[in-house]
């Protein structure tokens, strides 16, 4: 029997490798891609508890997730491009100008 | 929100529609000079037609309305006292109203204030007909009139603070009316700064009642009626001691002393003839000034309570119409000379007020509004005829100027009190009273009485009889009624019982201060027909052998030396001074050492920014994973 | 016992991709990687009854997204040094210990937090009942969600257009 828990648990997982990867990678697409780990992992929450409450408003909510999603790859990955033309290197760790 | 109210103690009931009337009434006789004065100020700047008229319309209906309440109490038919008043700031435990008190005292202090104004400003109109900026002039003058009808009808302490205030304020508008002219915009500065030393003892006095006016039961309070009856019962209990009271009512009589020019802060209003004529008898001679008096008189239940604050009065009363009566002696200024008069009449009433008669001093206060705005208005006819103020280049003017003079002749003897004026009636109540509680101050104001008759004596024979021939013109009659009004008023308002109307059932004629005083009153005049009409006695020779005291009132006793040396040297070098250096040092510093703290802890806190996202993240996770320790924990 | 099998098989297909997707130097394996995480994903929601979802899931993460990422990928031609930079040792150590005590502390929230009652009906995620819930409770976050794809595409535009290099 797969309870609610089962899922859970997987979310985490999913989740924690997510953040590991964004917390060691230094380039900024591995990040994103990591960012959408830790997304996806958030989806699967949203639908196990879904099916557990019985309604489909956690549904409803993995479909603005995906929207916004969608949208926060487009706006990163153009930042991405930027910095390649600009500075010519993904490093998150270059981007600096910001500091102090 | 607009509630009417009769008062218990009144006798007789009010027909309730007549109340309704009368409560609209009060309320105009207010507003009206109110509203007079915002068109004036706000449409009416550049058109001087409109702004005389609306001046005089506002005012004459104030008078109208008064004279409507007046006929109404006299005949019985309106309950007095009565009060309409709105609430204007309610906060918890501190409510100010703001409304209109009716009764017997603020009915004859606010026909002063209309009756005499109305002539006063119906003869601006012809004073001031050829000067540029009498729309101002009007405007400023309607809002005077709004600022005393807020003293005189005032239900409360603050009310009556804030007409004070704004008295001041016209009054300082008033004198620089011609403000190019330095000693006029000196002179405005002058009243406006020594107002503003008495003011600040009189604002502490209100405050400190008010903070010790509370009782188990009730709420504090600034409110005149219900202070008058709740007073009483604080002292007789010891919740309030008597001698706390004292230092509140001399806290209080600080107002007074400014602003009816007591000494030692007299020094404004001589200066303060610098304004326009028709203002010196208005503000400065009829009903500002007397203002201190008048309040004296309103809160007389309080003074009444605190014998030795009444005696500080008495003295400083009696001392301030002896010595201004000596500087009329040295005066040259036709103005200045009834300045000084004022003052000296002023000190009358104060004195009168320190021997326990404020019935005495309101009546006095009236004849004088009545016969030193004549004089006043005859001193401005002369001016506006001869373009001269020094009473050496003037004379001969009973030719000349015939209605003026005749006017002004009579306005003198009701000052210097002959007998059958109105100036001897109210004079000689003064003097009994004194009579009867100080002998040593009888005497004094007896020969305070003589000394007026000296110098308008002086000033009699000098501008008016004299050899001189003084080329002037008869004013215009807009100008001449005025005069003849209150000429007429001077003449007879010793007869038509304002004691009676006050309350004090009229005593039997004491002939003995009537003829000692009329001697003191005829000695004077005679010595200065001597001395300046017949010229029996030089002069110059006199001059010479009272040198000492005459340099000494031609200097005006060294007053505003004193203040001008103790500003310079006292208040500029040492408290000025020593307050710019906390200011530098200390509250500068102080403020500095803030900013130099938030700059050092930012110093400290962008440290963290290390600019890599990593580190946000790791801190981030860190404190996330704090929240769910401390969820379990608690769980 | 079937559904058991399933999720064991999905959850742990998925959870070596998403290692592969983390640990994989080269961001192209690593989007396919990404690939296979959202199939496993899309099938997990069809074992929830998350039917539109599931197709969403695959329609627009797999067909759009992971496009978007490869396309720029390409576009940028990335050269094996800006890859192959060393990271700080300290680096992967503190990501994986912080995200280790995460996961230890998130199983205990789930396995302490009280279920929610099982449902009498279970409601499928079907297109219709989705579509009802959409354009009716969710109709006004919805349509802002089409500004917030516009300023994305707007400031994508913007960001990407750059200058010409004078």
């Amino acid at each position: 029997m797969v309870t609610v828990t089962h899922y859970v648990v997987a979310s985490a997982a999913l989740f924690c490798i997510g953040l590991a990867g964004v917390m060691s990678r230094r380039n900024v697409l591995m990040i994103l891609l990591c960012v959408e780990l830790m997304l996806n992992a958030a989806n699967l929450l949203f639908v196990a508890y879904s099916k557990a409450w019985g309604n489909l408003h956690g549904q409803m909510i993995v479909f603005f997730v995906i929207t916004v999603a969608a949208a926060e790859v487009t706006v990163g990955l153009a930042i991405a491009i930027l910095m390649m033309r600009q500075r010519n290197t993904l490093d998150a760790d270059a981007v600096q100008s910001m500091k102090w | 929100m607009v509630e009417a109210h009769s008062a218990a103690a009144a006798v007789g009931a009010t027909d309730p529609a007549l109340l309704a009337l009368a409560g609209k009434a009060a309320w105009a006789i207010l507003l009206t000079p109110l509203i007079c004065a915002v068109a004036i100020l706000l449409v009416g700047i550049h058109r001087k037609s409109f702004a005389m008229a609306a001046a005089v319309g506002g005012l004459a209906t104030s008078l109208i309305c008064t004279l409507f309440l007046f006929f109404q109490a006299s005949q019985g038919h309106l309950a007095v006292p009565f009060e309409v008043s709105v609430t204007w700031i309610s906060l918890g435990g501190l409510s100010i109203p703001f409304g209109v008190l009716i009764d017997n005292l603020s009915l004859i202090m606010t026909l002063v204030v209309t009756g005499i104004g109305s002539g006063i400003f119906l003869y601006s109109v012809g004073y001031m007909h050829d000067d540029a900026a009498a729309s101002r002039y009007f405007g400023m003058l309607s809002l005077f009139a709004f600022s005393i009808l807020t003293i005189v009808l005032s239900t409360n302490w603050i009310q009556l603070f804030i007409g004070w205030e704004l008295v001041g304020f016209c009054s300082y508008m008033l004198i620089g009316h011609w403000y190019a002219k330095p000693s006029a915009a000196a002179a405005g500065n002058k009243a406006f700064i020594v107002n503003r030393v008495a003011d600040f003892g009189f604002i502490i006095g209100i405050l400190w009642l008010w903070s010790v006016s509370s009782t188990a039961s009730d709420d504090r309070t600034v409110h005149f009626a219900t202070l008058m009856a709740r007073l009483p019962v604080l002292v007789e209990s010891g919740a309030v001691p008597v001698a706390t009271l004292s230092v509140i009512g001399l806290l209080l009589f600080c107002g007074p002393v400014g602003k009816s020019a007591q000494f030692p802060l007299h020094v404004w209003l001589p200066d303060a003839m610098e304004g326009p004529t028709p203002v010196s008898a208005l503000i400065h001679a009829a009903t500002m000034v007397a203002a201190g008096v008048y309040m004296l008189c309103r809160t007389f239940w309080l003074f009444e309570m605190i014998p030795s604050t009444l005696n500080v009065i008495l003295y400083v009363g009696a001392a301030t119409a002896f010595l201004a009566a000596a500087l009329g002696f040295a005066e040259n200024d036709l103005k200045r000379i009834l300045a000084f008069s004022t003052l000296s009449q002023l000190g009358y009433m104060v004195m009168a007020i320190g021997l326990g008669g404020p019935v005495a001093a309101m009546y006095h206060l009236t004849t004088h509004a009545c016969f030193k705005a004549l004089l006043f208005l005859g001193a401005g006819s002369v001016i506006h005829g001869t373009h001269e103020q020094n009473i050496w280049k003037l004379g001969g003017l009973t030719r000349s100027m015939r209605w003026t003079s005749l006017t002004f002749l009579i306005g003198s003897l009701a000052l210097i009190g002959f007998p059958g004026l109105s100036g001897f009636f109210s004079k000689d109540e003064i003097l009994v009273l004194a009579r009867e509680h100080n002998l040593p101050i009888y005497l004094l104001a007896t020969l305070t009485a003589g000394m007026t008759a000296f110098y308008t004596g002086r000033l009699w024979f000098v501008a008016f009889m004299g050899k001189g021939h003084a080329h002037g013109h008869e004013s215009p009659p807009v100008m001449l009624g005025p005069l003849f009004f209150l000429a007429g008023l001077s003449v007879v308002a010793g007869y038509i019982g304002i004691p009676a109307w006050l309350g004090e059932h009229h005593e039997a004629f004491h002939w003995d201060v009537a003829l000692t005083s009329t001697a003191a009153v005829a000695a004077g005049v005679t010595i200065s027909w001597l001395l300046y009409s017949k010229r029996a006695i030089a002069a110059g020779s006199l001059v010479r052998a009272l040198a000492l005291p005459q340099s000494f009132v031609e200097n005006r006793y060294y007053i505003d030396d004193i203040y001008t040396w103790y500003v310079q040297n006292i208040q500029q070098k040492i408290i000025a001074a020593g307050c710019a250096w906390f200011e530098q040092n200390i509250i500068i510093g102080a403020v500095n050492a803030v900013a130099a703290l938030a700059q050092g802890l930012g110093r400290l806190l962008r440290l963290f920014q290390t600019g890599v996202v990593q580190t946000y993240v790791l801190v981030f996770v860190a404190g996330v994973l704090w929240l769910i320790t401390r969820y379990l924990a608690v769980r | 016992m079937a559904e058991t099998v399933f999720f064991y098989i999905f959850t742990s297909l998925m959870l070596a991709a998403a290692i592969a997707v983390v640990r994989h130097r080269s961001p192209m394996y690593s989007v396919l990687s990404l690939l296979v995480v959202m199939f496993c994903l899309s099938g997990l929601f069809v074992m929830l009854g998350a039917y539109f979802l599931a197709a969403i899931q695959v329609l627009l993460y797999a067909g759009a997204v992971l496009v978007l990422f490869l396309y720029v990928l390409m576009l940028l031609n990335l050269s094996p040094d800006s890859l192959n930079r060393a990271n700080v040792f300290i680096q992967p150590v503190a990501g994986i210990t912080a995200a280790g005590l995460l996961f230890v502390a998130l199983c205990r929230v789930a396995t302490q937090s009280p279920l929610p009652p099982t449902p009498t009906v279970a409601q499928p995620g079907t297109i219709e009942a989705l579509g009802r819930l959409l354009f009716r409770d969710y109709l006004l976050p919805f349509e802002l969600t089409s500004f917030l794809i516009l300023a994305a595409i707007i400031g994508a535009v913007t960001l990407a257009k750059g200058k010409s290099p004078s």
